[in-house]
């Protein structure tokens, strides 16, 4: 468990932050380039020294402005993969590897050797130079390297900035299976929310040098921070389930979420696992009778918690569902015409082809 | 190629033992003046960058004559050295080899702390987040990538070692088998009568030196290239 409260200032910038990063599991630290992302990566790591605050990790104290502490960079092992990877390019990936582990060599090696090429796949790559590495490789070696410095938390600066979009598959799975088979707390750093909602157990949501919100993502989902953050079109309710069954007929999973059950194109999704859906604001139909001949696959019912305008022709409207939250964007009109209240019960209807499960 | 002469070759062996000698002497202290002009703020530090590039634009023979009055036996340094370890500096190889540093520590200086200016300090960051203190740091992440920096300089300041003239005449003379080294012999047959066959000899001999030194050099750097991923 990671405990900061920490304040700095540089300039015209300023941070303010207090959160928390439990293990195990990862915290994700999501918000717009210039929030303070980085610097807070910095700050962790010891890189950058804070005005004041505080920083514990497992109840010790790596840095308290109160006490004059300061634990150095390298007595702290906060392991760091930064957005540039940093690489060391005089030597080969199994010289960068073992940088680290040496170095650690007084330490309990609870993360060996084998266990690092095995989990990230890097035995054929040893004996190459860096520069003779892809991407993605390059981003593996980084993290097997940071790792097998037996740090006690994980941080990782938009470890997937470096990578094109269609590389990222290659990678992601990786980092599913450190945050399943670790127990350090990992921090990771980004600015794409579809990291955030595969990737993430914890998110804290940053704005200009401040923490906006925090929590689990479907909490953090409904609040206003958030959609402030993604926009009016990416606002939406994120539900965590099970895959409970794939048609391979209709190619559709059905999905149970609390007592609910939900249509999701199968995709790349296996049966039995965990998972997470984002319902967008603007792809939910409300409708206050049981409709019927409609191509509409998700049919869910609940009751009205909150009506908020939005804009002078928008509301939104926060539905319970039962245990999980959804929220609607419709037409200030259409909420007028089926004079809507809060406490109402309600048909909500999601087409399957706009949902998309992201295993977890 | 003709024969060479005893003399000759004693110049051309003298001559590789100051230039050496020279380089070995200043590598370290010009590797710390690099890293004090480059990583370190102090009150000074203008003055110290201007101190060490004075040799550049000084005449040499003048830079012999401070070397004289400083370093000669009743020079301050020069009586220092002389009573407490029994160091002669003037009119001696050491002697030759100190000028010729001196001379050559400017550029020495230039190619390394371009070299270090050049190392990645995330690099040394990521380095401090796998657990190495400062010197460690130092030396397995930044002097390795300054190694060609280091490895140019040298060989700059080794080719610039064979050719210096002034500043060891003025500081060392001209003593033949002590001080006499390649461009000091070429002067003395020059001033000699019938000396012009030797002269060319030793012109000879100093341009396949040079010629040698850069393709050694050269053939270094591509050697250390690929191990330092560029």
């Amino acid at each position: 468990m990671l405990e900061v409260r920490l304040c700095l200032e540089r300039g015209d910038f300023d941070l303010e932050v207090q959160f928390s990063a439990p293990a195990p599991g990862i915290t994700a630290l999501f918000g717009r380039s210039g929030a303070g992302k980085t610097t807070l990566i910095h700050l962790l790591a010891g890189l950058l020294e804070p005005d004041s605050g505080w920083i514990a990790l497992d109840g010790e104290k790596l840095f308290d402005s109160a006490l004059s502490l300061n634990v150095p960079t390298h007595r702290r092992r906060v392991g760091c993969v930064f957005q540039d990877l940093r690489l060391f390019p005089h030597l080969n990936v199994a010289g960068n590897l073992r940088y680290g582990l040496r170095r650690a060599a007084s330490q309990p090696q609870r993360i060996t050797m084998e266990r690092i090429v095995t989990l990230l796949d890097l035995g054929p790559l040893l004996a190459r130079h860096t520069w003779q590495l892809s991407g993605g490789e390059r981003q593996r070696v980084a993290l097997g390297r940071a790792l097998l410095a037996q740090p006690r938390l994980l941080l990782m600066d938009e470890p997937l900035a470096a990578i094109d979009v269609a590389k990222r598959e290659e990678v992601l799975p990786y980092f599913e299976r450190l945050r399943d088979e670790l127990t350090l707390p990992i921090v990771l750093v980004t600015h794409h929310f579809e990291d955030v909602v595969r990737l993430a157990t914890h998110v804290v949501l940053m704005d200009a040098g401040r923490v906006r919100a925090q929590g689990n993502l479907p909490t953090v989902s409904l609040t206003p921070e958030l959609g402030a953050l993604l926009g009016s079109e990416g606002v939406g309710a994120v539900i965590e389930g099970r895959v409970e069954s794939i048609d391979a007929a209709s190619g559709l999973a059905t999905i149970s979420a609390g007592q609910h059950r939900l249509l999701v194109p199968g995709g790349s999704l296996q049966p039995g696992g965990a998972l997470r859906v984002q319902l967008l604001a603007r792809d939910l139909i409300l409708a206050t009778a049981a409709p019927v001949g409609l191509s509409v696959r998700n049919q869910l019912q609940g009751v009205i918690t909150d009506i908020k305008a939005e804009s002078s022709h928008n509301v939104m409207v926060s539905l319970d569902i039962g245990g999980d939250a959804l929220l609607a964007r419709i037409t200030t009109l259409a909420a007028l015409d089926l004079q809507l209240r809060i406490g109402q019960h309600l048909w909500i209807l999601i087409k399957a082809v706009s949902l998309r499960g992201h295993a977890r | 190629m003709p024969d060479m002469t005893e003399a000759e070759l004693q110049a051309l062996t003298l001559s590789l033992e100051v230039a050496l000698r020279s380089v070995l002497f200043s590598l370290p202290l010009a590797i710390a003046t690099a890293w004090l002009l480059t990583r370190r703020r102090f009150a000074g530090r203008t003055l110290l960058d201007a101190f060490v590039h004075l040799p550049m634009v000084l005449p040499p023979v003048m830079v012999g004559y401070v070397l004289l009055l400083l370093f000669g036996v009743r020079g301050p340094i020069g009586h220092w050295l002389y009573h407490s370890f029994g160091l002669r500096m003037a009119f001696t190889t050491r002697g030759a080899a100190l000028a010729t540093a001196v001379m050559s520590f400017p550029l020495m200086v230039r190619a390394i702390r371009l070299s270090l200016e050049n190392v990645d300090r995330g690099l040394e960051e990521a380095a401090r987040t796998l657990g190495a203190g400062a010197l460690d740091r130092w030396c397995t992440v930044t002097l390795p990538l300054m190694a060609p920096g280091i490895l140019a300089g040298a060989v700059t300041a080794l080719a610039a070692s064979l050719g210096e003239f002034g500043a060891v005449i003025t500081f060392a003379g001209n003593i033949p088998g002590v001080t006499r080294t390649l461009p000091i012999a070429l002067y003395s047959a020059l001033q000699t009568p019938n000396g012009e066959a030797s002269a060319a000899r030793i012109a000879i001999i100093s341009f396949l030196l040079g010629m040698a030194g850069l393709f050694a050099a050269e053939l270094l750097a591509r050697w250390m290239r690929p191990r330092l991923g560029r």
